[in-house]
């Protein structure tokens, strides 16, 4: 299992010098340079060449893209030209801040949708089974970003339950219950999607368990039909679900970005579409390297994990 | 236990919950603290620094400048310059600057000050050059040296006469900083504001709140409010649903769509026209619009009141010309909007042989102060077509449209849109109208205007340090660039704010700043 930890973590290694070479590439090729973002209107020639030096970049996009990496190798990841403050800084707290919310729709698209799923197949075509099916068919349709503003429409500005958005409140916020008030919209908008999906998979994939053999004995042999499912088939369909939740977790980082605005919330999905659109090259590098490399090292996790489950994966 | 169960037990235990941590989503804002609903998240709290209106509306409040606009209009008054002398020649500035004024950090703000300011922001070699980049610093280009007099004196000495000066300095790029903060945080003064403004910071929580409290010691009389808190919140329907909501008690930049939503009771709805245009750029170098009649055409062709009223929803009006109204003393009330007269511009059309020109058009998606730009080409492309043009979109993200837009049109594009927001009349014409400011030459003339006449009238008007004198020239310009009909003249924006029944005293400068000074919030 070590080794295949450490091959596992090799691989990685051209994956992220591939992303870094990939987001620098399109950071110098999009049209538009950081001293035209920040001028504006006040772009002269004369102004933004004036300023690009200033902030560095006049010299050739190679040269650039080593010292960047040099520095990065080294743990120093710049300053952000738009925040004037160290990008690394900015990306842990953004991340932090993602990491709450994605992490916590995670576990809840995790738990309800296997629970829905694995409910769905051991009653299929019951009334049960169609009830979950429309609701997830509803789930999966309605864009997150919508059902954000229809709850912060519903919960927030006419019912006044909860907090329109931010992640702790202005006054006396802070501590732990503040901040679960403040995740409960934003976290559910963002988990309808992927329980949605993981509720689907997972019926499938136990429907597809269901109908083995070693079900069959298990019930023959008169172990109760609730043990059948929650223990003996759901275990062995996990070794499905298990690479769908690592897909999901993608799924629901990136939807974060949407949601983040819709609600305010601090994270990374809007601190890179902020730095984007203002061109600060070393934020956006900086964040999308961070987030890659957060990725492949989940992935990494769940492919060990299912492995872990499934003896004939490991070589 | 089993997951069915668990269920039944958490969903009401989690309700509960809920319940007993009571009600802080409805609790109001604390009186005497005012939170704003900003755009966006500030860049830096340094004012020589920045360049965006979202964060001069919390420097305004922190900083203050050796002048400033009197209320109400765009005209300088002394703040902590108590005098100044002009030289005949208008090249030298002498201000006398008010006696007893401490920075928030307790140090005296005096002459070697100012000194400091002026030469961290355009001398190279200064210790703290380093804290910048400064993109405005060219707004003070024209100084040469500043000098310290005496303590409470101090002396600019300019280049060449250059009128804007003063307003300049009335600019938040103006704003003076604490030298002994600068010192303290280098780089990190951006984030660390020390001013002599009536409110002094107290914390920058990121992505959440600025926190500014009442400076007790305001020269010019503490403000009633305790404390101001700044909220960056970029989507506008959130912006929208917290102001509903009573999350905030002020809301800058409300969509024209929103507006609705607070005509009733418990909101105020403030306007101020301010010193913004927006306009069509015309390449009058090339292809139809080379020909007046052509340009004259597409003015008239245009319903700018349709604009203005259906897709700003009245957030705007339609301009006259290349200076805004909210500069009164320069404005030339005579001057009027073009019409929308479509028979008088077809007929212009048909004079000047230009039936079925084929226009591309270049649009952005968005941009400060480009209120709903791909709306409004699509109403503009309509009344074009209308009249007999062939008008093609196409549309640009922001910093690629100014890419595209600001080395000039030729070769490119018959037509562009682009707004300025400006703080003296001088800056637009003097940058988008002269022929020495077109784009070979790094000015902003990207249509390839050029008329002699205006060239000179613009020139004189920079020089001259009687303000009548210069408020003549502007009249003469506006009336020939009408005429002329470089761009096509469409709106001057109202900015807009909503605040709630609970804030008196709040009032929308032309300049487009957030005074807070004066606020009361029960």
């Amino acid at each position: 299992m070590g080794a295949y930890i450490v091959k596992r973590l090799i691989s990685a290694i051209p994956v992220l010098l591939g992303i870094t070479v990939i987001v620098f590439a399109i950071m110098a090729l999009i049209p538009g340079d950081p001293a035209t973002a920040i001028l504006g209107s006040y772009a002269t020639p004369e102004n933004v060449e004036r300023l690009n030096r200033d902030l560095g970049l006049d010299r050739p996009a190679w040269q650039r893209y080593f010292v960047w990496l040099a520095n990065m190798l080294q743990g120093e990841f710049g300053r952000s030209f738009r925040l004037n403050r160290p990008v690394i800084d900015e990306v842990l707290e953004r991340f932090n801040a993602t990491l709450i919310l994605a992490g916590t729709s995670f576990v809840l698209c995790t738990i309800f949708g296997i629970l829905a799923g694995t409910v769905s197949a051991a009653r299929q075509y019951g009334w049960a089974d169609k009830a979950i099916t429309f609701a997830v068919l509803l789930g999966i349709s309605i864009p997150s970003f919508f059902l954000g503003m229809m709850m912060i429409l519903i919960f927030a500005v006419n019912l006044q339950w909860l907090p329109v958005s931010g992640m702790y409140a202005i006054y006396g916020g802070g501590d732990l219950p503040d901040l679960l008030w403040h995740l409960i919209m934003p976290a559910t908008a963002l988990a309808v999607v992927a329980t949605g999906v993981v509720a689907r998979l997972s019926r499938s994939a136990m429907l597809e368990v269901l109908r083995q053999d070693f079900i069959r004995t298990a019930r023959a042999k008169g172990v109760p039909e609730r043990r059948v499912i929650w223990r003996h088939a759901l275990k062995a369909a996990m070794v499905s679900i298990i690479p769908v939740l690592g897909i999901q977790a993608g799924f629901v980082l990136s939807g974060a970005v949407y949601i983040e605005i819709v609600f305010q919330w601090p994270g990374i999905g809007r601190m890179l579409v902020d730095a984007i659109l203002t061109r600060d090259i070393l934020l956006v590098q900086g964040g999308v390297v961070f987030v890659a490399a957060c990725y492949v090292l989940f992935n990494i996790v769940v492919d060990v994990a299912q492995a872990l489950l499934d003896p004939r994966i490991k070589t | 236990m089993r997951p069915m169960e668990w269920m039944r037990k958490a969903a009401p235990a989690a309700a509960l919950g809920i319940a007993m941590h009571g009600l802080p989503a409805s609790a109001q804002t604390p009186s005497g603290v005012l939170v704003v609903g900003q755009i966006a998240e500030p860049q830096a709290l340094d004012p020589a620094a920045v360049t965006a209106v979202n964060d001069f509306r919390i420097l305004m409040n922190v900083y203050d400048g050796l002048v400033r606009y009197k209320a109400g209009t765009l005209e300088v008054e002394p703040a902590l310059a108590e005098s100044w002398e002009v030289s005949d020649d208008g090249t030298t500035y002498t201000f006398d600057l008010r006696e007893g004024v401490n920075f928030h950090d307790g140090t005296a703000f005096d002459a070697e000050a100012v000194k400091f300011n002026f030469d961290r922001m355009l001398n190279e070699d200064h210790p703290y050059y380093d804290t910048g980049p400064f993109p405005l610093s060219f707004f003070f280009s024209a100084i040469d040296e500043v000098e310290v007099v005496d303590d409470q004196t101090v002396r600019f000495q300019l280049s060449e006469p250059y009128a804007p000066f003063l307003s300049n300095l009335a600019y938040p790029t103006g704003l003076i900083v604490s030298p002994v903060a600068v010192e303290q945080h280098g780089q990190d003064f951006g984030r660390n504001p020390v001013g002599t403004g009536p409110f002094q910071f107290v914390e920058w929580r990121p992505n959440e709140a600025v926190v500014v409290e009442r400076n007790p010691d305001y020269w010019d009389g503490a403000p009633a409010l305790e404390a101001v808190v700044f909220r960056p919140i970029t989507d506008a329907n959130t912006r929208t649903a917290e102001m509903l909501a009573g999350g905030i008690d002020l809301m800058v930049e409300v969509p024209p769509v929103a507006l609705g939503q607070f005509e009733g009771e418990g909101f105020q709805v403030v306007e101020q026209a301010g010193p913004h245009v927006w306009f069509l750029i015309l390449n009058a170098k090339e292809g139809p619009f080379a020909d007046q009649r052509v340009r004259q055409a597409a003015n008239y062709a245009i319903d700018k009141e349709a604009l203005v009223n259906d897709v700003l929803e009245g957030t705007a009006e339609v301009a006259a010309g290349p200076i805004p109204p909210a500069f009164a003393w320069a404005h030339n009330d005579a001057v009027e909007p073009y019409p929308h007269d479509p028979e008088r511009a077809r007929q212009l059309l048909q004079e000047a042989g230009a039936e079925g020109a084929e226009l591309t058009f270049y649009v952005t998606e968005g941009g400060s102060g480009m209120l709903d730009p791909v709306p409004m080409a699509t109403a503009i492309q309509a009344d074009l077509d209308e009249v007999g043009f062939d008008v093609g979109i196409e549309t640009y993200e922001w910093n690629t449209f100014l890419g595209q837009v600001n080395p000039g049109l030729e070769g490119k594009a018959d037509m562009a849109e682009m707004a300025w927001m400006t703080n003296d009349p001088d800056t637009l014409p003097y940058l988008t109208l002269r022929t020495e400011a077109w784009p070979e030459n790094g000015g902003f003339n990207s249509g390839y205007y050029s008329n002699p006449e205006v060239d000179r009238l613009l020139e004189e008007a920079r020089t001259s340090t009687s303000q009548e004198e210069r408020a003549e020239l502007y009249k003469q310009v506006q009336a020939i660039v009408h005429e002329d009909a470089p761009w096509v003249f469409v709106a001057n924006w109202k900015q807009n704010a909503v605040v709630s029944d609970r804030v008196e005293g709040f009032e929308l400068e032309p300049s487009f700043f957030l005074l807070l000074g004066d606020v009361t919030k029960n």
